[in-house]
């Protein structure tokens, strides 16, 4: 049984607005990372790994697990974040020796060097093929859990993820839960722009998935959805679950909120991190102020 | 290994490797309750595969017509234990889902076994259908085994051998039938080669489809005096050094013969070998030349390139003149 329990909304939001805070300084300390996407993905990723999940430091290869997969390779350094955030690793670690020869914390997660990773990920659009395989897997051996599976919707542009949608609700593999981190831009471009989805939504409900369009940045809405996942039943076949989170990229620092292009992959000064966390924190308090 | 048995009369029996990696599957997929079985539109409307579809509906799947989703979901199965392997036209596996290949098999370091069938020119169907750079495309994956059998009962030795291996496999199969090389047992082991025939003045260093065109043309030249020796280099990465350099000490000429693109494959990892050894030996490289082929059936276009036993014979003849 993990030894994580922040069950409470107001815990969680409290969680995210720290994960934010360390995310910045690592764009200080580490070198210049992958910012605003990670800073959109927090509130989702912190409502799974405290909570939902069930992540277990102590026992990360528990065959019975709920799974994690990070689609969104280049988000490794949130996930870091709350691997040294739980003492999986010691900071100095990610803020020392991130992406450096010899360690662990590499620019995309790779799963022989860090413990808790999944799959080492970082081309895009492989994901929800990996849930497919852990998914069939489960179901052989009567293993009722649940893979999520985190993408971006920039990500979404990827042939190879309608391959596997496709096939996840032709074969019923309701254990898979995709959420995308819906948050409006790339790195190049703001939603729209160039690719035109019409509507993400409707694009996953045709192919016959159950479709979940929630704020991305209100905890009590991302705990709600989770929580109110039908319980797995490996001998089931139904429609797996996607969940969009509307988010935006650069989500609790207002100023990368307003150009999230410029801050794809940015660092930090002192003086910008000071007040850039003083921004994660008044962000933080007013999302808990609003419950 | 010399006094090696092999066949090599024009009636050698014919035998098509995906037939015979077809039944060796079900018969792993039975045997084994780790092993997964998954096609890319193969299935078949009836016959083995489709009746071993339905009764393993998680270890037996078929991804449809979505390369890319086959080579990432074997992977999230050997992820959880399991010993995929995963079967469809070699060009489309090995060219088009060489991400997932280099990042989910490789990288990740994963036991998953891919089967490209219609090895080189083998499909008739044009340059579309023909995958001629996985050798090269294998070999400079780290962590990738690539394997090419002479022949299809080579190819169930090497799927039985495959279940101990660790690691990712890609192996190429021909098409459709192919003469058997061999008619008396042996030993298999991936990575070693089998010396197939012995020689004193060329050694043809064959693989794949490669090496029964090298016994014939070892026969006819045989016949006009020439003493030649034929090696079966079925695994490509890693490619057997000793052998080779063996090889080169013994005849101080080689030949390589491969149903790929004479850049990067064989002949040129053969050349790599000779050079980081330091053991110089005269070399000539059989294979596809550097374009796309016209379109044409295998016994048309392969005595067209030179690529038969007359061919290959032609070939070394003037080499060691």
């Amino acid at each position: 049984m993990s030894r994580i329990c922040v069950p409470d909304v107001p815990e969680l939001i409290e969680k995210a607005g720290q994960i934010r805070k360390y995310l910045c300084r690592c764009a200080r300390y580490a070198g210049n990372v992958h910012l605003a996407g990670p800073l959109s993905a927090t509130d989702v990723a912190v409502a799974l790994y405290y909570k939902h999940l069930g992540f277990d430091p102590d026992d990360t290869g528990n065959p019975q697990r709920n799974m994690f997969v990070l689609s969104k390779g280049h988000n490794g350094v949130l996930l870091y974040c709350i691997f040294c955030d739980l003492g999986m690793y010691p900071w100095e670690e990610l803020y020392e020796n991130y992406n450096r020869i010899g360690h662990v914390f590499g620019a995309h997660p790779n799963r022989k060097a860090v413990r808790g990773i999944e799959v080492s990920t970082g081309s895009l659009g492989h994901g929800l093929s990996w849930s497919i395989g852990f998914a069939h897997a489960n179901r052989n051996e009567g293993i009722a859990s649940r893979i999520f599976c985190l993408l971006g919707d920039g990500e979404m542009e990827e042939g190879s993820n309608w391959e596997a949608i496709m096939y996840a609700a032709s074969h019923g593999l309701d254990s898979i839960v995709a959420i995308v981190d819906n948050n409006q831009c790339s790195a190049s471009f703001v939603a729209g722009e160039n690719i035109r989805w019409n509507s993400m939504a409707d694009c996953w409900r045709a192919f016959g998935w159950q479709v979940h369009e929630i704020d991305g940045t209100d905890m009590y809405e991302i705990d709600r959805t989770l929580a109110g996942l039908p319980p797995v039943d490996p001998g089931r076949r139904g429609k797996p679950v996607c969940i969009i989170a509307n988010t935006v990229k650069g989500q609790g620092v207002s100023y990368m909120m307003e150009r999230p292009y410029a801050w794809h992959i940015g660092g930090l000064d002192d003086e910008k991190l000071a007040q850039t966390e003083a921004l994660i924190d008044s962000y933080t308090a007013q999302r808990k102020a609003r419950i | 290994m010399g006094g090696f048995t092999f066949n090599i009369s024009d009636i050698a029996a014919m035998m098509n490797a995906r037939d015979l990696v077809t039944k060796k599957m079900v018969q792993l997929v039975e045997d084994h309750p780790g092993v997964c079985y998954i096609n890319s539109d193969g299935t078949g409307k009836s016959g083995p595969v489709r009746d071993l579809y339905e009764r393993y509906p998680n270890r037996v799947l078929d991804v449809g017509i979505a390369e890319m989703n086959l080579v990432t979901v074997a992977a999230g199965l050997a992820r959880k234990g399991y010993i995929p392997y995963g079967q469809t036209f070699g060009p489309f596996l090995c060219v088009r889902a060489l991400d997932q290949i280099h990042n989910d098999l490789a990288y990740n370091d994963l036991p998953v076994r891919l089967i490209g069938t219609h090895g080189g020119l083998s499909s008739g169907y044009g340059p579309t259908h023909n995958t001629i750079v996985e050798f090269g495309v294998m070999n400079a994956i780290p962590n990738m085994t690539m394997i090419a059998p002479s022949d299809a009962d080579q190819c169930v030795r090497m799927l039985e051998a495959s279940l101990q291996w660790p690691g990712p496999i890609y192996v190429r199969i021909p098409r459709g039938e192919e003469p058997a090389v061999y008619n008396a047992d042996y030993e298999y082991v991936i990575g070693r080669a089998v010396e197939v025939r012995d020689g004193s003045d060329v050694t043809l260093i064959a693989t794949g489809t490669g090496v029964y065109n090298s016994l014939r043309a070892a026969l006819m030249l045989q016949d006009e005096g020439l003493s030649v020796g034929v090696i079966d280099m079925h695994t490509i990465k890693p490619i057997d050094r000793e052998a080779i350099v063996g090889a080169a000490r013994r005849t101080g000429t080689l030949v390589t013969v491969e149903d790929h693109n004479i850049l990067g494959g064989l002949g040129s990892i053969v050349a790599d070998v000779l050079m980081e050894a330091g053991v110089s030996a005269k070399l000539k490289k059989i294979g596809i030349p550097d374009e796309f082929v016209s379109f044409g059936y295998p016994e048309e276009i392969y005595p067209h390139y030179g690529f038969d036993g007359a061919g290959i014979a032609k070939t070394v003849r003037a080499f060691c003149r």
